[in-house]
Order: C-alpha cells, then sequence, then structure tokens
C-alpha cells in the first residue's frame, strides 16, 4: 500500500504491507534510533511522538501513520543533544540503546507537565526500561534539567 | 592528576544519546540475508527424519541447513581462555535436542517473511524421550542429556557426562564437622536462586559477510570479540585465521555477551553461501535460548561462638548448568570463593559442589557469576545465626568481616586482603541507614511494616593469573595518541576510562587520545570484558604502554637534542634537557621522517592475584501485612572499589547492578512448564523493575588503594548485583518474621508465611 | 508473528460490520494485544477513520468512543471526577503512558480480557455498550456473552451517582493484576466487581444482602458489614492459579481488598 506521513516535518511517501509495522518503516526510511527491545509493547525503545503524543512504534501499524506526523530522535536532535548532555554528565546513558525512546517520551512529558515530580516522573516513564542504569541516574539527570531550564527561563524574565 | 578519579563524560555519551546509529543491525548491509532458527519443541528428542526440500523451493530463500549439514567436531559457546573450563558439548546443529528452544535447524532468506514461510515448511519427526528435569535426580541419573562418545572435557574439573556431571569437586580446610560440633550456635539450612535472565535491551545478534580476502568478517554485539574468533574457528572448524571479529556499540551485555550465543549460525550461513547474512534474536528467543544466571541450590551450615565469632561454614553448591555447560564448571567456584572469605575467623570451612546437566535452557554468565547466588545463600544464613544468637546482624558482621592485611579464608587468588576498606563501608552504610534506630522494624501503624537488612559482599578484579588485557599505544604525526584496546566497552564506558588513564599517564588532554576497538586484526589480544577484569588488568596494560611510549618519546627527543635518554625530562608537551627542549609534536614529526625507533608500543598484563572489592549494602523494605506487598523504600550501598577512575560511572554501575539485584530478589521468577518449557518468554511474564518499583538507592564510597591496580582501582561491575538478595530477604525477616530462602520474594511467599506464623507454623518459605 | 493480508480503514460502521462476518477478518483496536498473537488476518478493519475516538458528555451519560485511548480515559478531568479517581487508578498501573496511548477501550473491553482492570472498573458503573447490530446491552450482559462478529461501537457509563474505589494487587507495579477489586454504590446498588481471578471479572452476587442498605449504615454496622461480606466474597468468588499467584493467595486477596474497597466507599479508610 501507499502511504504518506509527515516524518520529522518532511512529508515522505512510501511502500507498506498492510502488515509492516511503524517500527519496521521507520527504520526502513533510515531513522535508526527507533530501536527493538522486545515483542510485547513492555520496553518503551521504539517510542515515537504520533501527532504530539509518545506512541509505541512496534503496535502502530505504518498504514496508520498515514497523514500523522511522527516525530522521532532524528528529528529533534538539538533538543536531544541539550537534554542528553544531562544525561551524559550523569553517565546515566551507560549502553545507550534504550535513550532515544527514553529520551522521546522525556520530551513528551515535558509537553504535558512543566515541572513534573518525581513521582510523576517515574509515573510517565515507567513503560521505558533500562537494565544498566537503574533509573535513579535518569531520574537525577531529568531533575537537573529542569532545573536549568527553570533558571534560563527565568534569566529570559528578568 | 587531572582525569583520574574525575566524573568524565563519556567519550560516546553525545552519539548515544542522539541516537546515532551505532549498534551491530544499523549497520548491517541492506542487502544481508535474513538468518532464523526453527527450534525445537521437546525438551529431550531425537531428529528421527527432518525434510527441507519444500523449505528451500521458498522464493527468496538462500539455505536451509540441518544437522547432516555442520561439522561434528564438539565445541563450547564460553567466551573463556583457552584450554576452556566449559566442555566442548554442542554442534552448531545437532541430531538431539536438549531443551525446549534448541536449534533444529538454519534457514536464510532475503526477506523475513520467505524466511518464515520456510520454516513453517520443514517437517520434523522428532523421537520424544523422558526429560530430565528435576536438578535433584539430574546426577546419576539413566536418563542422559548427553550421552554422545565425542563429548569432551579440555580440563579435569570432575565432569562426567555418563554421570550428567558438568563439574564437580570438594575442598576442605580444618575439621568442619569437629568444630560444628563445638560451636554453641548452628544452622543448616537450604537456599535457592533462579535461572535469571540478563535482559540487557539489546538482544543478541551479529551480521557476516567475506572480504576480499575470502576472509569470514563478524561484527557482533559480543563482550569477547577474541574468543568468538576462536569459538566459530572450533565451530566452522576452519582455521581461526580465517575469521575476524569486530565490536561495534553494544547495547548492554552483563555476561549474557561473554557465551557466543548467536553467532554461530549467521556466521555458518554467510561461510557456506558466501553472502553477507544477519539473525537478530528476538527478546523471546533472549528468554528462551541464551545464556541466563546458573540456578542454584545452596546448603549452609554454618557455626558460631557465644561471642558471635563464625568459625565454622560448610557449603554444598548444586548447579544447574541446563543442557550445555558453558561457563558450569566456573561460576559454581565463586559461589564459595567470594563468600566463605567474608568470615575472617574461619577456623574451618568446607565447599562441595556438583554441576549437573539438565534439560533445559543452558545457563552462562550474569553479572556475579556465582558470587550473587554464593552470597544470598551464606549472608541469609548468617543473619539466621545472628537471630538465634540474639545478636544484631550487623554486629556479627563487625565482628567477622575481611580486614586489611587479614585473611580471606577459602579464597586462593589473594590469601589475604592487599587492600580493603569494607569496615569503612559498615560504618558509613550504617550511619546513612541510621541502622541503630530503624532495626529490625518499625510499625506504621496503617497496616504497615518497615524492615531493615544487611549483606556484606565481594567480588574479584580479574581471573588471577589468566586473564590478559592489552593496550597498544602510538603517537601519531600531529602529536595525538591512538590507544588500541581489545576490551569491550558494552556501555560501562570502558573506552573513556582507559582514555583517562592514559591521559593522566601521558600528561596530555583526553581528546588527544583516540581510542579504537574492537577488531580482531588489530586490537591487541585482550581476553575481553568479563570477570570483572577490564578496569583493573587491561588499566593496567594502558599504565605500562604509556610508561614505555614516554622511554621511546624520551629516546627520540634526547636524540634530536643530542643527548643521552637518561638525561632528559618529558612533561608530556616538551622533552627537555637542561636548558634545551623539543615539543611532543617535533617529535612526532621526527618519527615519521627519516626514523627508525618505531613510537608505538604493546604492552600486555595479567595479575597473578584478583583482589576483591567490597561492599555493604543495606535494605529497607515497607511490607504490607496483610497482601504480603513489598517494596525496597530505601537501598544503601557503600562501595570498596579501590580508587574510582570514573566516580560517575562507578555510581551508575552501582545503581544498575543493585536495581538488578532487586529485580532477582523480588520479581524475577523463571517458571518452567511440566514439559520443561520456560513460561516467562517475554517482558510482559519476565518482570525486570521498571522506575516504579524502586525507591531510593543511595551510593557512596570509601576507598582503599590496591597496589596492583592502576591508580589504585580494583573493580566494581559485578560486585554490585551482590547484596540486594540477602539483604533484602534479611529485611523482610527482620519486618515480619518472614524467612525466605527460595528467590524471588513474591508477596504471596510473605502473606501466606505471615499466616503460617500467626496460626503457629514454622514461618519459613521455600 | 500477527500476518494482515488487506487492511481497509472504513467508512462507516456498516462497512465493518459487513467485513467483519468473515471469521478471518478482525477489527483493530490500539494493536497492543492483537500484534503479539499468531493470527492471520485476512481484513484487518480500522475504525479509526470514524471519530469514535472521543468522549462526549450529556446531561445523562458519558458515550465514550471505542477508538478512545486508554489514555484519554485516564486524563478526561469529568470521568476522573466522576469515579472519585477511580478510574485514573484502574489503568495508571497498565505498563506504560506509550502502551495506553496506543490501546484502546474498545479492544480492553470487547477482549473481555481476564486480567483486565477496565473491565473489572467499568463493570463497577451503570456502564452500557452500544453494538452495531446488538443495540444498547448492559456491560454485565456483554461481559459473560460469547465474542461475535457485531461491532462495539460505544461504551456508554451512565450518570447513575457512584461512589467508588478500584484496588488492585500486583507483583511489580506496571504488572498484569494478581487481583482486581472495585466496590461501588450505583444509586441504592453495593456492587462489588473481582478481576484477574485470573478469570475474567465479575459482579460478586450479594445473595445474603449483606452490603444491602449500606448508605444508610452507622460506620459500626459498616464495619460489621464490611467485614462478612468480605467473607463471603472469599468464599464465594471463584479463583485459581497462574503463573502470579496460587487461587489460596487470591482467595486471601479476595477477603482483604474486597474489605478494603469497601471501607474506602464508606469513607472510613482510603489510605491504601
Amino acid at each position: 500500500m501507499n502511504i504518506s506521513f509527515w516524518l520529522n516535518g518532511v512529508c515522505i511517501r512510501g511502500e507498506a504491507e498492510p502488515d509492516t509495522l511503524l517500527l519496521d518503516f521507520l527504520r526502513e526510511k533510515g531513522c535508526y534510533s527507533v530501536k527493538r527491545g522486545c515483542e510485547t509493547a513492555n520496553c518503551g525503545l521504539c517510542t515515537v511522538l504520533m501527532d504530539g503524543k509518545p506512541v509505541l512504534s512496534c503496535s502502530v501499524l505504518a498504514v496508520r501513520a498515514e497523514g500523522r506526523r511522527i516525530i522521532t530522535l532524528e528529528g529533534m536532535q538539538k533538543e536531544a543533544e541539550e537534554f542528553g548532555s544531562f544525561l551524559a554528565d550523569e553517565g546515566a546513558e551507560q549502553c545507550g540503546f534504550c535513550n532515544p525512546g527514553f529520551i522521546m517520551n522525556v520530551f513528551a512529558m515535558l509537553n504535558e507537565m512543566d515541572e513534573p515530580t518525581e513521582e510523576q516522573i517515574r509515573e510517565y516513564l515507567a513503560g521505558n526500561l533500562c537494565r544498566c542504569s537503574g533509573f535513579v541516574g535518569q531520574t537525577r539527570s531529568i531533575l537537573k534539567f529542569l532545573q536549568y531550564k527553570k533558571a534560563q527561563k527565568e534569566a529570559g524574565q528578568v | 592528576m587531572k582525569y583520574v578519579n574525575q566524573p568524565i563524560r563519556k567519550s560516546d555519551a553525545m552519539a548515544l544519546v542522539t541516537g546515532k546509529p551505532v549498534y551491530t543491525d544499523d549497520l548491517a548491509p541492506k542487502d544481508c540475508l535474513i538468518v532464523k532458527i526453527l527450534r525445537s519443541p521437546h525438551a529431550n528428542a531425537w531428529i528421527e527424519d527432518i525434510k527441507t526440500g519444500t523449505a528451500a523451493s521458498v522464493g527468496g530463500v538462500a539455505c536451509v541447513f540441518t544437522y547432516k549439514d555442520v561439522p561434528q567436531k564438539r565445541f563450547t559457546l564460553a567466551g573463556q581462555t583457552y584450554p576452556e573450563l566449559s566442555p566442548y558439548d554442542r554442534l552448531i546443529l545437532d541430531r538431539h535436542l536438549r531443551f525446549v528452544g534448541d536449534a533444529v535447524a538454519i534457514v536464510a532468506g532475503e526477506t523475513e517473511a520467505a524466511v518464515d514461510k520456510a520454516l513453517k515448511r520443514i517437517k520434523v519427526k522428532y523421537r520424544v524421550e523422558e526429560p530430565v528435569l528435576d536438578i535433584h535426580k539430574a546426577k546419576d541419573n539413566e536418563i542422559l542429556v548427553h550421552p554422545e562418545d565425542n563429548w569432551i572435557a579440555n580440563v579435569p574439573v570432575g565432569a562426567d557426562n555418563h554421570r550428567n556431571l558438568c563439574a564437580s569437586h570438594s575442598e576442605e580446610h580444618g575439621d568442619v564437622e569437629k568444630l560444628l560440633s563445638e560451636c554453641k550456635y548452628t544452622v543448616d539450612h537450604v537456599y535457592h536462586t533462579k535461572a535469571n535472565q540478563q535482559a540487557m535491551m539489546e538482544t543478541f545478534r551479529s551480521y557476516c559477510f567475506k572480504d576480499h580476502f575470502g576472509r569470514l568478517n563478524v561484527v557482533s554485539s559480543t563482550q569477547i570479540p577474541f574468543h568468538v574468533r576462536r569459538i566459530l574457528g572450533n565451530a566452522l572448524d576452519i582455521p581461526s585465521s580465517r575469521i575476524r571479529v569486530i565490536k561495534p556499540r553494544i547495547g548492554g551485555g552483563f555476561g549474557a555477551k561473554q557465551t557466543a550465543v548467536s553467532d554461530v549460525y549467521p556466521a555458518f550461513v554467510t561461510w557456506k553461501t558466501g553472502r553477507p547474512s544477519k539473525l537478530v534474536y528476538s527478546r523471546y528467543e533472549s528468554q528462551i535460548c541464551s545464556s541466563p544466571r546458573h540456578e542454584m541450590e545452596i546448603r549452609v551450615r554454618a557455626g558460631a561462638d557465644e561471642n558471635g565469632i563464625v568459625r565454622v561454614l560448610d557449603m554444598y553448591s548444586l548447579s544447574n548448568t541446563g543442557a550445555y555447560g558453558e561457563h558450569g564448571p566456573t561460576t559454581v567456584g565463586l559461589s564459595g570463593h567470594k563468600s566463605i572469605p567474608l568470615y575472617r575467623h574461619l577456623e574451618a570451612y568446607r565447599f562441595t559442589y556438583d554441576v549437573v546437566y539438565t534439560n533445559v535452557q543452558a545457563a552462562g554468565a550474569y553479572r556475579g557469576y556465582g558470587a550473587t547466588q554464593g552470597i544470598f545463600a551464606v549472608e541469609s544464613a548468617v543473619d539466621e545465626l545472628a537471630a538465634k544468637m540474639g545478636m544484631d546482624p550487623v554486629k556479627i558482621r563487625e565482628l567477622n568481616l575481611p580486614l586489611e592485611g587479614g585473611p580471606l579464608p577459602g579464597y586462593p587468588d589473594s590469601p589475604y586482603a592487599t587492600s580493603c576498606a569494607i569496615d569503612q563501608c559498615m560504618a558509613r552504610a550504617k550511619e546513612m541507614m541510621n541502622w541503630d534506630a530503624k532495626y529490625p522494624c518499625r510499625d506504621m501503624g496503617n497496616g504497615k511494616v518497615r524492615g531493615v537488612g544487611a549483606s556484606l559482599a565481594m567480588q574479584g578484579s580479574s581471573i588471577a593469573g589468566v586473564d590478559v588485557g592489552g593496550a597498544d599505544l602510538k603517537l601519531n604525526e600531529d602529536g595525538s595518541y591512538t590507544l588500541g584496546l581489545g576490551c569491550t566497552d558494552m556501555g560501562t564506558g570502558c573506552d573513556t576510562i582507559m582514555a583517562q588513564i592514559a591521559a593522566d599517564c601521558l600528561e596530555t588532554q583526553m581528546d588527544n587520545i583516540v581510542v579504537f576497538g574492537v577488531d580482531t586484526d588489530i586490537s591487541p589480544y585482550d581476553s575481553g570484558s568479563y570477570a570483572s577484569a577490564t578496569t583493573y588488568t587491561t588499566g593496567m596494560a594502558v599504565v605500562q604502554a604509556c610508561e614505555a611510549l614516554r622511554q621511546k618519546i624520551c629516546a627520540l627527543g634526547a636524540k634530536m637534542l643530542d643527548t643521552e635518554p637518561e638525561k632528559v625530562d618529558f612533561d608530556g608537551t616538551y622533552v627537555s634537557s637542561e636548558d634545551r627542549r623539543v615539543s611532543l609534536k617535533e617529535i612526532a614529526i621526527k618519527g615519521t621522517c627519516g626514523n627508525n625507533q618505531e613510537l608505538q608500543v604493546t604492552r600486555t598484563h595479567s595479575s597473578p592475584i584478583s583482589p576483591p572489592p567490597f561492599m555493604v549494602g543495606m535494605a529497607e523494605v515497607e511490607i504490607d501485612k496483610e497482601t504480603g506487598s513489598v517494596k525496597v523504600i530505601d537501598y544503601v550501598a557503600v562501595v570498596d572499589c579501590g580508587t574510582p577512575i570514573n566516580p560517575n560511572l562507578a555510581r551508575v554501575q552501582t545503581e544498575g547492578g543493585i536495581v538488578q539485584g532487586i529485580g532477582m530478589a523480588l520479581s524475577e521468577d523463571i517458571q518452567y512448564s511440566d514439559k520443561g518449557a520456560i513460561r516467562n518468554n517475554s517482558f510482559m511474564q519476565y518482570k525486570i523493575p521498571t522506575r516504579m518499583d524502586i525507591g531510593d538507592i543511595r551510593v557512596d564510597f570509601r576507598c582503599s588503594y590496591e597496589q596492583s591496580g592502576p591508580f589504585g582501582a580494583k573493580s566494581v561491575g559485578e560486585l554490585v548485583i551482590d547484596t540486594p538478595c540477602p539483604a533484602i530477604a534479611n529485611a523482610v525477616y527482620n519486618a515480619v518474621g518472614v524467612r525466605v530462602r527460595k528467590l524471588p520474594i513474591t508477596p504471596e511467599k510473605i502473606a501466606m508465611g505471615i499466616l503460617e506464623k500467626e496460626a503457629g507454623e514454622v514461618p519459613e518459605r521455600n | 508473528m500477527l500476518k494482515i493480508k488487506n487492511y481497509v480503514k472504513v467508512k462507516s460502521v456498516a462497512e465493518a460490520y459487513e467485513l467483519n462476518q468473515k471469521r478471518t477478518a478482525c477489527v483493530l483496536g490500539g494493536m497492543v494485544w492483537l500484534k503479539m498473537g499468531n493470527r492471520n488476518v485476512s481484513t484487518a478493519i480500522d475504525l479509526s477513520g470514524l471519530g469514535l475516538d472521543a468522549i462526549k458528555e450529556t446531561e445523562e451519560e458519558f458515550v465514550i468512543g471505542c477508538m478512545t485511548t486508554l489514555r484519554d480515559l485516564e486524563m478526561h478531568p469529568a470521568l476522573d471526577a466522576f469515579s472519585h479517581g477511580a478510574i485514573r487508578e484502574s489503568l495508571r498501573h497498565i505498563v506504560g503512558v506509550q502502551f495506553r496511548n496506543c490501546a484502546t477501550v474498545g479492544g480492553s473491553i470487547y477482549g473481555r480480557y481476564g486480567f483486565s482492570d477496565v473491565l473489572t472498573m467499568f463493570l463497577a458503573m451503570d456502564t452500557w455498550v452500544e453494538l452495531y447490530q446488538g443495540g444498547r446491552i448492559s456491560l454485565a450482559e456483554f461481559a459473560v456473552m460469547k465474542k461475535d462478529n457485531d461491532i462495539l461501537e460505544h461504551i456508554i457509563v451512565k450518570k447513575t451517582p457512584v461512589f467508588c474505589a478500584y484496588l488492585s494487587q500486583r507483583n511489580t507495579e506496571t504488572d498484569f493484576p494478581v487481583l482486581t477489586c472495585a466496590a461501588s454504590l450505583v444509586g441504592e446498588e453495593a456492587r462489588t466487581v473481582i478481576g484477574a481471578r485470573p478469570g475474567r471479572a465479575v459482579i460478586v452476587e450479594d445473595a445474603n444482602g449483606i452490603l444491602q442498605g449500606f448508605k444508610e449504615m452507622t460506620n459500626k454496622q459498616r464495619a460489621a458489614a464490611i467485614q462478612s461480606f468480605a467473607e463471603y466474597a472469599s468464599q464465594n468468588v471463584p479463583v485459581g492459579g497462574n503463573m502470579r499467584a496460587s487461587a489460596q493467595y487470591r482467595a486471601l486477596l479476595v477477603k482483604i481488598l474486597t474489605r478494603r474497597a469497601w471501607e474506602a466507599v464508606g469513607g472510613m479508610k482510603n489510605e491504601y
């Protein structure tokens, strides 16, 4: 089937089988940041934004992306560098394999909440597994990033 | 020192956080054949007949291989130094299928759809036999997992395939029975840990191609590139010189990738067809046919005198290696060798073990490597001993723990503690946890009770006298250095750590050092990253390479200054003699022009001892007294890893190891069907912790200085998974009086234990 | 692996119904469960172009389109207020936000899965389903029906006042539940729902009228009634064992969660 949708701000066209998963389609299109970590929708590695909301691209048919706006980490490189540097400064990126899905969901969370509490962070990101870091370094990096953003915002207002 | 002991950002961090294509499957050529494996539905069966004709004729299918097509020399997939202690008990494909998930056939094709179609068309007639599933009945069972004649044990480890024994051994010091009879307090219990999965986020995978010389190139997500080279040579029955192994970035390993779980299949396909191929394991395959932790059942008998001095320990470990023997003879050793030495006053100890073959998934290496199992048993038993004596479990440990310069009983790899700050770790942990106020428990008045528990742990730093670290260092024309490594960064950051060490040794900036690895054609030999060896062993090779290269730099500099090498100094930027100097850049350029002295060195290092890192872990759990729900609300860890070369990375290692340990303690269960199939075959059924499942994790360091390590460093990576199981089990006991000796500690076990206790029954859950 | 031969984004529910009469056809929900199966689907029917992904509120009821995601349900302020937070509590443990952004309420309810938090929760309210052919029937009736080829269009929650509490026991925070329990006063009726037994959620019939008149009871009477009903439920709700827990433990949980949920509804304790 012919499909077309907005991928990282660019309208793309492609061929997809009815059962092609968005995850595989995106990797085919060069979005290698999108990873597969399981087959049961449990790991969060394949998280992308669909019309602004975080979804599991392993559970979305490519044909269902028709006409939608899909964002992967390839489309948020500046933001990834900005937040990612906080993650890196904790050493919490570790093997890095879960990072893209995790970072996409962090962005989704910050779209919905300005200043999430630690508890809200844990709940929002519960669907992002990480086996290296034990999560606490990830949380530290988010809290420090929020402080930095807040300081930036306040400095802007002064 | 500028970089060592500093929280330096990992050199590859920004590539990882921005999602760059740096992993195996991101790099695989698009025209790779897709390789998949047909798997046995039976735990013990023989292929009577296998028909592949209609499968091979599916459009796009390149090949279908069965046991008839593969070499008949047995090998092991264990990533170990030759001669491996693991038996040679595998073929790439075998007529005899030994567990549910064992490989029946290999199919490769141009598309996944074609391969899937072909897999369905393979017709197999099995002769199904009764499997050996009970570890207690495996030894000397008439059903043999490996009845074959060409089974080989390269090293005498007490293995006997006609007894289902992968290894067996006993060692004793002093008169154990006599001491047990003398001790005022004794305990005798059996502890059971399961075949936990490492569950790294990137599953097993590799791709292969033949190069212009017809050599087999293998790009693999592996911890052991040099061993993979040998293993594939053995498996394919070709000279290893025909094989090149490359390791890109790896999405986690934790020991899983210390076994060449999946490399043989695409390697065989590419070798036979000449076409590039790749195999990416599904999570399902990673759960049912990989290399999990050895299930162990450990009986501990311990005795102490009336003052709380632990005088005697007797351990029997029954380890389940499953269908194949990877790491079977070695992991079991650590169950005793890394737990017994935690008690310095031991006058007698005995350590006996059997490692049995059964018809379940083969086990392998998982962070902790047997120490985790042994420490759970011993540290639980010591708490039971303390409970009998009415002694605070921290107190009994304070009386018995190892001291610097003191003995490490039963630890041949370092008979005394060359460096040890575990006493300081204990003091600090006690203070951080506020132990004295919290022990044993606090009723929160809302149906919940909080209890605390503690555990000691130690590991090793490399395999003494075996592991080899390599560093290849050269000065480039522009005055920068290239550091070639054979150790395998799997996210742990060793590429960065080695650069930190080199930068300080060479008195240069880190960005003046290019780290390269791993490519078995180019990198210096290195055993690989396992056995808590990398920082300690390869780190020393780096130190030595830097010293040697400095001498060469000085020699050439001296020559340029027309003086003797002994008369110059090198400060990282200039080689100087009195008032004259020549810059590193000038020396580097000189090295490329009319020069007969190479500015390149390779150094190899192996340590005769394996100095243990130590730690103390303390857990505070909250338990719902009715439902048995348990949560670790606070975990305190104080670690002595020697000098942490990179405190950030040492901390994250610790945090990550603790959370893995919490998973093992509380939720990661492995259950089998009656037929021996693993039911926890996905992340839906095998529950590793999420961030909602954990509370605070607080890490601190109390560092000794290890003379034999680089800048005083020891290891940290494995040690940190060892304390959660016993500390949590002990905390649960201290909270509600229920002793759980079989992991995981589920709410059901706790709730039922509480009810039994209230009913006056023995409050023990096995 | 799931194989799909044809994909049709239907223009009407009628078209969906027509296509769904073939046994090998399948209506797509959020795909999170469907894709795990080894199914060969001849025609995958996608309802996502029909505007069935919204929650409409009227004076009398909430009309929830079958394609509404669990996340939209969770974040709906009016439903949250109406259920006193119980709906949100029933959803927030389901894997993760991304999962709930995919999974649809229609898929959850239509599937009538044993482990379903959603089914447990909605059975505790005055809930109806709207089927293309079958029309409006109560969820309680639908829950025990065999799966057929009808199309579930809407889930309707009538605004019969409810006081409701939702509890679940899990081995880990985002695992399938070991047991779910919802207690609610629906109008005058005291209703208890137990799910993940591990079988499909059931409404516990209060055959002896233990909780009858719960609203009018004094706290002391309530405490006694709750205790006695919890015992009754524990003895009468059929439970079984599976990978996550034994039948014996589930029977214990029925008693504990039933008691706690009613204590929460009765305003006696809401700390659990």
